[in-house]
């Protein structure tokens, strides 16, 4: 068990380097602009682009500034652990600024599972239940319209729709619970948590609805009626435990890739959260920054799936780790 | 299939609809000659004193937009971006695809690993974040980037869509071919001496047809939300290429939709239509190839 946890772990470790490689090949090698050019003031004389340079630590091979970046990330630098550099644009640490943002992207992220969690896996429970119900047909008719909604623009409506014509929420923005009081934060959260979770939730539908209906109908499910239990206890106990696992499998990635940034969302509620920061810092060029999000985000990712294939094997004695 | 699919009047819907966006994608310009405007004309008499946008009028059917363009016109454009990007974006996607997949799971070894480890980093990467990184870099400069092949506009975000969600398909083929290639009739042919080659293409791919079809066609509406999203963000297509989502994005600088509602309700709207016609096509496909599935 423990051998094998390591084993994932370093697989994590492994695929972060190769992410951390690409990003760089993508910023740094592909990129015809100059960083050291751009920073270099609106007037830049060659000794000033030079002496940019040096301070970016662009003046090295670019293998050589990734050896250096993935020492830093290791080892520390000047900032603290894990050393992520500074930020071209403010010159100040990446890492005093990732915490904050990170807990509006943890913010969203987290309140948002809960919502869509709670939504979308009973509707696909009652969904498969009653299979074919009127019921049925409304809910995967609603889940289908959630799904298939760019989220933008539900976005986009419900601020429409609750702020500027019914004003019953609250606009755009993040507002700290500590700062502002928890109300103000609720009010401030409630829009982009349900908008997040509804295209979610859609999908959790139409998938525990599916995987519901294939589990009923296999050989254990007839054992259990024929022992005479209750067909609650039947859909409860022996199907919605083995339906749930895809589920599970899904719930971690998504929760992993929200991690990095709901970019759509957080650019909408205008939240200052990671993928807003991305996003920005891509349009400036503010390459350490771009790189400490786009680690932090794979990392949340690979360590999810490693946590659900962990899980299985506790839900599923089927599944032995080797 | 046909009569399956036919006896589906989810799918039958779907259809409609999907078929209902090729119209105006394919007819987009002759809508316009109709209309009498073309898609960057610009209306100094459809924005008010102070550049506001007109609403809807009998001339300018949707409205105008903040620059004082047709609506109605730019939306029947949209259509055609949206359309071109996301089923070319997709196709080259699914070759990839079949191909990586194909090798990857008929091949043993060190190929499969390299091959499936590529797809695990692949899917692990923060794929809008990348696909707005690549897309802003090559858009710099007019050569593009990769010596020329992803040139700005168009190609770009189709190209950038292929790139990231290929191995999405490519991981279903692997597991179809794994469950295949140790079947009667692959063990025949390579006993009367077919070639690897021949028995990848030839002998499994026909097989797969059915998962891939079925897999593509649902892959389609996420890809037209990928270019919706990235134009919404301002790095998709150019702003002279009429598009849903920059048509959003539009809507929402200086929170314009709070007054011009228009500018947000005919793209969305449309973007809507479309991606719910593509997944009850999809949706209508799985079921109809799927021969486990009774007949309804």
């Amino acid at each position: 068990m423990w051998r094998y946890v390591a084993r994932r772990l370093l697989g994590v470790v492994v695929v972060l380097l190769v992410i951390a490689a690409i990003t760089y090949g993508i910023f740094f090698v592909m990129s015809p602009v100059d960083p050291a050019v751009l920073f270099a003031g609106k007037q830049p004389t060659p000794e000033l682009i030079a002496q940019v340079r040096s301070q970016f630590g662009l003046n090295l091979p670019v293998w050589e500034q990734y050896g250096i970046f993935v020492k830093h990330v290791f080892l520390g630098d000047q900032y603290g652990w894990p050393g992520l550099g500074f930020s071209f644009v403010t010159r100040a640490s990446v890492r005093s600024q990732l915490t904050s943002r990170l807990v509006v992207t943890g913010t969203l992220a987290i309140g948002a599972a809960f919502v869509w969690l709670l939504l979308g896996i009973p509707i696909g429970v009652v969904s498969a239940v009653k299979q074919r119900s009127l019921l049925d047909r409304l809910a995967m008719g609603f889940a289908l319209f959630f799904v298939s909604a760019p989220v933008f623009w539900m976005g986009l409506m419900f601020l429409w729709a609750f702020w500027f014509k019914l004003k019953i929420a609250a606009g755009t923005g993040y507002y700290g619970p500590t700062q502002y009081g928890v109300r103000t934060w609720l009010n401030h959260m409630l829009m982009p948590w349900i908008v997040l979770a509804l295209v979610e939730a859609a999908w959790y539908a139409r998938m525990s609805r599916g995987s519901l209906i294939e589990v009923m109908g296999e050989d254990y499910i007839r054992t259990a009626r024929a022992k005479g239990l209750s067909e609650a206890r039947v859909v409860v106990k022996h199907g919605l435990r083995a339906s749930l696992l895809p589920v599970l499998t899904m719930f971690g990635m998504d929760l992993g890739l929200l991690f990095g940034g709901a970019i759509i969302v957080e650019t909408v509620f205008n939240l200052q959260g990671l993928g807003q920061w991305a996003v920005s810092s891509v349009a400036t060029g503010d390459l350490p920054v771009i790189l400490a999000v786009t680690l932090v985000s794979s990392f949340a990712i690979t360590v999810a799936n490693v946590a659900i294939d962990i899980c299985y094997a506790f839900l599923d004695p089927r599944v032995r780790l080797a | 299939m046909w009569a399956r699919l036919r006896r589906d009047r989810a799918a039958v819907l779907g259809m409609v609809l999907v078929a209902l966006i090729l119209g105006m994608a394919v007819f987009a310009s002759l809508l316009a000659r109709l209309a009498g405007h073309t898609p960057n004309q610009l209306f100094d008499g459809m924005r008010t004193a102070l550049g506001l946008p007109k609403g809807p009028t009998t001339q300018f059917w949707f409205g105008a937009d903040q620059v004082g363009r047709d609506l109605f016109v730019r939306v029947m454009y949209g259509a055609r971006t949206s359309l071109f990007v996301s089923v070319v974006g997709t196709s080259v996607a699914t070759l990839i695809g079949v191909i990586v997949g194909l090798i990857s799971g008929y091949s043993r070894g060190w190929i499969d690993t390299l091959l499936s480890r590529t797809m695990d980093v692949w899917l692990s990467l923060p794929l809008l974040l990348f696909a707005v990184g690549i897309s802003t870099v090559c858009s710099v400069s007019v050569r593009g980037c990769l010596g020329g092949l992803l040139k700005p506009g168009l190609p770009l975000v189709t190209g950038i869509i292929a790139l990231l969600t290929w191995p999405y398909i490519a991981r279903i083929v692997r597991g179809q071919v794994i469950s295949l290639r140790e079947r009667e009739f692959v063990e025949a042919a390579r006993s009367i001496g077919a070639s690897d080659a021949r028995i990848m293409f030839s002998e499994l791919l026909p097989n797969l047809t059915a998962p891939i079809l079925v897999y593509a066609t649902l892959t389609i509406p996420g890809n037209i939300l990928f270019e919706a999203s990235l134009s919404f963000l301002g790095v998709g297509v150019p702003q002279s290429t009429p598009s849903w989502g920059r048509m959003l994005s539009d809507a929402t600088s200086g929170s314009l939709f709070k007054y011009a509602w228009w500018m947000m309700v005919y793209p969305g709207v449309c973007l809507l239509v479309t991606t719910i016609g593509f997944y009850l096509v999809g949706d209508g496909l799985r079921d109809a190839l799927d021969p486990h599935r009774a007949a309804r």
